[in-house]
């Protein structure tokens, strides 16, 4: 294996939880709600999701596990800002506090404890081809998906009844109810599936990225994956692109630590974060690329008349 | 059943006093099940929880240390919320807060005058309010996200810290451990009586008192309040929005890292890579509990202090785990947002006989 | 008149009514929206249903349109009971509604707006290439791939329209069409109405505009405080026979004689341009206009061409680039900020009353503050408020504006629209404003207030003051205005005296006849 076979495996490693909770944050922001939890929901798939592979041994199990305590809080996100009318922006904060917090309390016996890891699926003949073949036919499965669902979420959003819906409703929710569209149910069901994703995105940390269980793993991640929706402006491709150029700057710090150049390891920890602020200025001072595509109705609160 | 709500046609005077007191009930009866779901009496470890650490000195005391920076943090992001500037990069502040104002005692350590904590309390303001100055800039002029910008400064903020006090103020005579040599003298916060309790405390009452004259009796709170609830009448009153972010971010900037200083300065004398069990984060949930208003955050934060405290005396008592006290945190919080509801809107449950009709045309 | 109201309290469903609403009441808390209302519509007929604001019109089309349930009362279609449960039911059954407030998509192009409105199964593609046959066949031109927000609100209209043809509607609901057209865009608008109603359709057709109901209607119901007060043939009576109805006494005319004696001009608007704030914003081009002291002037257009951008630079939310381009009192105020422009003698009232002109969530009281902070008369000294003389200039106001509130110092959004605006108006008007610039002045407010506006308008204009109204309601500016200016696509005709522009000439003008052929809009469209 050479070297930048390599390093653009672990790419695609750093990349993929990324891109797993942000496709899931932009459908939800498409539809109109701002979630801020993602970094919680996570954490919550992240445990659950070891917890499940540690107990049975199947990590196929632990991915379940990790879709359902996403969608647990993703859950308790929707019943609060939808059915309760809650402000959005505080119910994200508060479930990021209680993902952290729970999580915690439900991962302290896996502390230090070997994990099930997630085994590369490699498809026979295809990924023996030198080069490309183990990265583009190597991976394993949440790699996949991850690609799956970028393709996926772009027809369905674009292509389809479905998609048209999910616009409508965050572009004028008003305008929906109008027409006799349930947007409560919809944006329950957007919300549920960027917990599912989010989820999906934790149980690759603790099952694939690195298989073991430490406290508040994600390090950050999902308030990336916020940042990185912003960035994509709310383009599944873009966000795909934005994700894998991401991974990328946050490995090229990893490398060039090892390497010793003499720069302070916390500087280099720190540049994931620091691009992430740069990447946002970068878009949000451009409001052509910003204003066509952003939910006109993001972050409020709807409450339908009787 | 379905659940609806019922817009009031004004606020709900009784429900904005009441849904505080009913969050924290809500949050006990959770306690309560958790603690029975580990297999504890719920009423003894509730007992420990939230009644023992008022029942001796020593440990109100504690609680009186660790109130000071939640209040302090808490009234400006309360100030800062109710401006609809979403603040809350505060442990970052509090983290710059806390380096700036450790200059004085690191570089010149011999300098020893009353002055000399005079200058480390305006250091530490200063040095949160100048980290939270980046995300009100990058807001006012590139109109980026203060939420994401203010939060990933946490994490610079934190790692600046540990490169500091590994590298350039690491105590030469430590041991190689990640800490900056001892402060003495007027570089400590005083303390009131024998125990821990340091001026910290009277520094958030104060603190307190002057934001209460700000939002209620200024023109400039008056400011915060109409930007927050509603910009566009803020415009044609005359006031500048930007202006309005730059204030509040700078404020509780400044009061977090105020906290901080307060912190390295206080409880723990030196600079530690760890300096703060995340009172930026948690005094988001002081200033809701506190219902963004500055003397709801005093007893807010106290409150929120008398889980810490708690939380480690089941700890050692009962065996809990650390983490019980986060979540409850976090419980809280959730509560808070869910009652609040009750203020604005009247909730009802319909039963759906609507329902089974649905879709009947005429054959 | 008598003879012709009959209130209907059918007993058997008949057949031979296409809808039958019967008994309905809708409750919200203790107040009854529609209480006990009947109303009949036959195929082929175009149904006007009148009322004033706030009278429950609104109420009865989202019933029947399944946007709301009822608490009480039943529908019959074509005679069999039916219930209604939601929108898409309604539309099954053949009703289609054009909403007064567009249910629009502005990030979506007309093909999917379209879309969403029409059953599941259907194909984009297909769709766009039948859009264009109906929208020919009826007259309504639209491009199925533009973008909403890039269209105008005529335009919008026809979006709405095309969507219910679409469905082949028995049932065509009108939430108050004109109210956003041009004369002659009405006219085309009848026309497609009454091809409607020939073909069997039904309209149910809801205005407040008699002209148009006599001209268009063959039956109508009147609606006043949720309650049905009449049920006539509109070619039988008078436009004030109707207006009687409708407000249930005789309306409360205007005493507009006056002697036209204009004198210094206090508000000049000179080369007045603005760049569009964001892509779907309006640009202003050259606009001059001259308020003397004395005089009511009247800007008339069609929404969304520029009113609310003009009055935000009129007022200072948006400062102008030169400080010649306004005059306020002799004073270049172009640069000034909207602060500084009240100092001088200006006062400003908005469209929107809830979240531009009041905070909602605020006290009365504390609104005071919102635009007299900077007067003289004390609200805020070095800094700190004074609240107790906010709670006094608010007695005054709500007393000498007749603002009925239910306790001393409410807030904001618990007033009606009515007196919010009285509230909002009178704010002004007691710090005796020089020149008054004031934008839709009795948009969606009841006959009572709309009256005591307008004439508070004109008495100030007698006082000496320049008043400058903003308006979309032709009515209302013929009824106030001295002088009657056009704005369409964010240009300004000159003003003409109101007794010599004839509805003609205006409709041309709202339709852009003034406007220079090379404008940098006309540009930018052809590039």
């Amino acid at each position: 294996m050479g070297g930048t076979e390599a390093i653009i495996l672990t790419i695609i490693t750093a990349s993929t939880p990324l891109l797993l909770a942000a496709i899931g944050e932009l459908v939800t922001e498409r539809s109109g709600v701002l979630n801020l939890g993602v970094e919680g929901m996570m954490v919550m798939g992240a445990v659950c999701g070891f917890g499940a592979a540690y107990t049975t041994g199947s990590p196929y199990l632990g991915i379940l596990a990790g879709i359902a305590g996403g969608m647990f809080m993703a859950f308790m996100f929707a019943v609060m800002t939808q059915t309760l009318a809650t402000n959005q922006v505080a119910t994200g904060l508060a479930l990021t506090l209680l993902g952290l917090g729970l999580s915690g309390l439900i991962g302290e016996s896996f502390v230090g404890l070997p994990g099930a890891k997630l085994e590369q699926i490699s498809i026979p003949f295809l990924s023996t081809i030198p080069f490309i073949g183990p990265i583009l036919f190597g991976q394993d499965i949440l790699v996949y998906i991850s690609i799956a669902l970028v393709f996926a979420t772009t027809y369905v959003l674009f292509k389809t009844r479905v998609g048209l819906i999910i616009r409508s409703v965050g572009d004028n929710h008003n305008s929906a109810h109008a027409l006799g569209y349930n947007v409560i149910a919809v944006r329950y069901a957007c919300i549920l599936f960027g917990g599912a994703c989010s989820g999906l995105s934790g149980a690759y940390l603790s099952l694939a990225y690195t298989p073991q269980w430490i406290e508040n793993m994600t390090a950050g991640r999902g308030w990336i994956a916020l940042a990185l929706v912003v960035f994509s402006t709310w383009l599944p491709k873009r966000l795909a692109i934005g994700a894998y150029l991401f991974g990328a700057v946050w490995i090229m710090g990893l490398y060039v630590q090892a390497q010793g150049f003499g720069i302070p390891s916390q500087f280099l920890s720190s540049l994931p974060y620091l691009v992430t602020i740069i990447a946002l200025v970068i878009i949000s001072g451009n409001k052509t690329l910003t204003r066509v595509n952003t939910p006109a109705c993001i972050g409020q609160t709807f409450v339908p008349d009787r | 059943m379905k659940l609806v709500l019922d817009k009031r046609s004004e606020h709900s005077e009784l429900m904005t006093l009441m849904s505080p007191v009913l969050a924290i009930v809500l949050t006990v009866i959770t306690g309560a099940i958790i603690f029975a779901v580990q297999g504890l009496n719920p009423f003894s470890a509730l007992f420990v929880y939230f009644v023992e650490p008022l029942t001796s000195l020593w440990s109100i005391e504690e609680v009186l240390v660790k109130a000071a920076p939640l209040i302090l943090i808490g009234a400006g992001l309360s100030v800062c919320y109710m401006a609809n500037v979403w603040n809350i990069g505060a442990e970052g502040q509090l983290t710059m807060g806390a380096l700036a104002g450790s200059f004085v005692p690191i570089v010149f350590s011999s300098w020893q005058s009353p002055l000399t904590l005079v200058v480390m309390l305006i250091m530490g303001a200063l040095g949160g309010a100048a980290f939270a100055a980046i995300p009100a800039f990058l807001k006012n002029r590139f109109n980026a996200n203060e939420i994401l910008t203010s939060l990933m400064l946490v994490y610079i903020a934190q790692l600046i810290l540990d490169w500091v006090v590994r590298g350039p103020w690491r105590d030469p005579k430590g041991f190689n451990f990640p800490q900056s040599i001892s402060f003495e003298g007027w570089q400590l916060m005083p303390t009131l009586g024998e125990g821990r309790v340091h001026i910290g405390i009277i520094l958030a009452v104060i603190a307190v008192v002057i934001l209460t004259i700000l939002m209620s009796r200024t023109l400039k709170g008056f400011e915060i309040l109409v930007i927050g609830n509603a910009p566009r009448a803020g415009r044609f009153a005359g006031f500048s929005r930007k202006k309005i972010v730059w204030f509040t971010l700078l404020l509780s900037g400044g009061l977090a890292g105020l906290a901080g200083i307060g912190e390295v300065a206080g409880p723990s004398g030196q600079l530690q890579t760890a300096i703060s069990p995340g009172y930026g984060f948690t005094a988001i949930i002081v200033a809701f509990l506190g219902r963004l208003n500055p003397i709801g955050v005093l007893f807010a934060g106290v409150m929120l202090a008398i889980t810490y405290i708690g939380g480690e005396a089941a700890q050692i008592d009962l065996g809990v785990s650390d983490k019980t006290a986060q979540v409850f945190q976090g419980v809280l919080l959730f509560f808070i947002l869910a009652c609040d509801t009750l203020i604005l809107y009247r909730i009802k449950l319909l039963a759906s006989k609507i329902k089974p009709q649905q879709h009947v045309a005429a054959e | 008149m008598g003879k012709n109201i009959s209130i209907r309290g059918g007993t058997a469903a008949s057949a031979d009514y296409l809808l039958e609403a019967r008994g309905i009441t809708k409750m919200y808390g203790d107040l009854a929206a529609n209480n006990d209302v009947t109303l009949k519509i036959a195929p082929g007929e175009i149904h006007a249903l009148l009322g004033e604001n706030g009278a429950g019109k609104s109420t009865l089309v989202k019933i029947i349109y399944g946007s709301i349930q009822p608490t009480d009362g039943e529908l019959y279609w074509l005679g069999e009971k039916v219930h209604i449960a939601n929108p898409a039911a309604a539309r099954n059954l053949g009703v289609g509604m054009v909403f007064q407030h567009f249910s629009l998509f502005e990030a979506l192009n007309v093909a999917e707006n379209i879309a969403l409105a029409l059953p599941k199964d259907i194909d984009i593609e297909d769709l766009s290439e039948k859009i264009s046959e109906v929208s020919q066949e009826y007259g309504l031109p639209l491009e199925p791939t533009a973008l909403v927000a890039d269209l105008s609100v005529g335009e919008r209209q026809r979006i709405e329209i095309v969507r219910c043809l679409l469905q082949e509607p028995r049932l065509l609901i009108m939430d108050e069409p004109t109210a956003v057209l041009t004369p002659q865009e009405a006219d085309q608008l009848f026309l497609t109405l009454e091809r409607l109603a020939s073909e069997g359709c039904a309209v149910l057709y809801i205005s407040h505009r008699l002209d148009e109901v006599k001209r268009l209607c063959h039956d109508a119901t009147i609606l006043r405080m949720g309650k049905v007060v009449g049920h006539v043939d509109p070619q039988q009576e008078t436009a004030a026979s109707l207006a009687r109805l409708m407000v249930g006494a005789d309306v409360h005319a205007i005493n507009a004689n006056r002697e036209y004696n204009p004198g210094e001009t206090l508000l000049k608007l000179n080369a007045l341009c603005q760049d569009a704030d964001g892509p779907f914003g309006v640009s202003l081009l050259d606009i001059n206009l001259d308020v003397k002291a004395g005089e009511v002037v009247a800007i008339a257009g069609v929404a969304g061409n520029g009113q609310s951008e003009l009055f935000d630079a009129i007022s200072g939310e948006r400062v102008s680039s030169s400080t010649s381009t306004i005059r306020i009192d002799g004073r270049d105020s172009g640069l000034d900020n909207i602060t500084t422009r009240r100092k001088n003698g200006a006062g400003f009232v908005p469209e929107e009353r809830l979240g531009h002109g009041a905070v909602p969530g605020l006290s009365l009281s504390e609104n005071i503050v919102l635009t007299r902070h900077s007067d003289d008369d004390g609200l805020s000294k070095s800094g700190f408020l004074d609240r107790e003389s906010a709670v006094a200039i608010n007695e005054r106001i709500t007393r000498d504006y007749d603002v009925r509130k239910g306790k001393p110092d409410p807030e904001a959004r618990s007033l009606s629209g009515g007196n919010l605006q009285k509230f909002v108006v009178g704010r002004e008007l007691d710090r005796k404003p020089k020149v008054l610039v004031i934008n839709q002045p009795t948009w969606g407010v009841d006959a009572g207030a709309a009256a005591l506006i307008r004439q508070a308008m004109i008495d100030l204009a007698l006082s000496g003051s320049a008043v400058l109204v903003i308006s979309q309601d032709l009515d209302e500016i013929f009824e106030i205005a001295d002088r009657i200016a056009v704005i369409s696509r964010g240009q300004l005709s000159d003003a003409y005296a109101s007794n010599e522009l004839s509805l003609e000439k205006i409709g041309l003008l709202m339709a852009g006849e003034h406007e220079k052929k090379t404008t940098v809009q006309d540009e930018k469209v052809s590039a």
